[in-house]
């Protein structure tokens, strides 16, 4: 079995990376996984896919109602358009925030999150505290976050689950009327497509 | 099923401190699971149901104190020697061994 010296030796590998690392030779000498495919899938997630592509989508929603339209009644063909489809994206559904309704995502079993609009969830949406809360207390969510929203809006949370994944089509901000497509995309904040952020007024 | 998982609308589980700007994975080890889990997912080994019954199958005390990727871990350590694909014995032994060869 080769054996990877690129760690350094200071420290002794931990139970868990032990753990991995078995189960990937294993796996890797019946040939069951090829530790390539497996640099290549990483490589993928850490630089190709993320919250960019959803970006995209919002802003195109922002200028082109017709895939406005689309977006909000078939949000998978509608992200598919622009090439946005696959694992853990497979059925998406397009929550749109409005002066009166702000939507939250979240996923209080698991951590279920549109792969190939936002790429991997962040630590945060993963962890306890948060699935935990902001079914119950969304604007002490909000404030930790630190966004405050109106008292009259109201506040719609979405449980994902392992087949359907929601995505936050965020109010576009005041003061972008002479912005282009590409510009508005890179003001679209990932947690503005979760519904933990409100985009401010350029 | 009702069980740890089971996190909507429990009080006192601290801040969600997020984080400004963190990596996509903060361990190697983080990246060579998430790897594992699509690979394996693609090779047809389990659906994203089992995979995630199996993470709730998990004892409640080490689901809690324990981070995400370890649940993947122990969710395809736990469907894939239930399976048949590889056994107890053969992942404790591949990790002895690799561990005499780091000391």
């Amino acid at each position: 079995m080769p054996h990877d010296h690129s760690h350094p030796h200071n420290k002794p590998l931990s139970d868990v990376e032990l753990r991995v690392k078995a189960l990937e030779s294993v796996l890797t000498e019946k040939k069951l996984i090829d530790p390539e495919a497996i640099d290549l899938i990483v490589e993928t997630y850490e630089t190709k896919i993320g919250p960019r592509n959803g970006a995209r989508v919002v802003a195109k929603a922002w200028t082109d109602p017709a895939y406005k339209a689309r977006l909000l009644s078939d949000a998978t063909a509608a992200i598919s358009e622009l090439g946005f489809s696959g694992v853990q994206g497979e059925d998406m559904v397009v929550v749109e925030n409005t002066e009166a309704v702000h939507n939250i995502v979240v996923c209080t079993l698991c951590s279920c999150y549109p792969w190939p609009t936002l790429g991997l969830p962040p630590v945060w949406y993963k962890a306890a505290p948060y699935r935990a809360k902001v079914v119950k207390d969304p604007r002490g969510v909000l404030e930790e976050f630190g966004v405050s929203l109106p008292d009259e809006t109201e506040i719609r949370i979405w449980d994902s689950n392992a087949e359907l994944r929601y995505l936050v089509l965020p109010k576009r901000p005041d003061g972008t009327d002479d912005m282009s497509e590409a510009q508005l995309a890179e003001i679209v904040t990932r947690d503005a497509m979760i519904g933990t952020d409100v985009l401010a007024a350029h | 099923m009702n069980s740890i998982h089971d996190l909507g609308g429990m009080d006192g589980l601290g801040p969600i401190n997020p984080a400004k700007d963190e990596p996509c994975f903060k361990d190697d080890w983080e990246r060579r699971m998430f790897g594992l889990f699509v690979s394996c997912f693609a090779g047809g080994h389990y659906n994203v149901d089992e995979f995630r019954h199996a993470i709730e199958r998990m004892d409640p005390a080490h689901y809690l104190e324990t981070s995400y990727y370890e649940h993947w871990l122990a969710s395809l350590e736990t469907l894939l020697t239930e399976k048949g694909v590889v056994t107890r014995e053969e992942l404790v032994a591949r990790k002895k061994h690799i561990a005499m060869e780091d000391a």
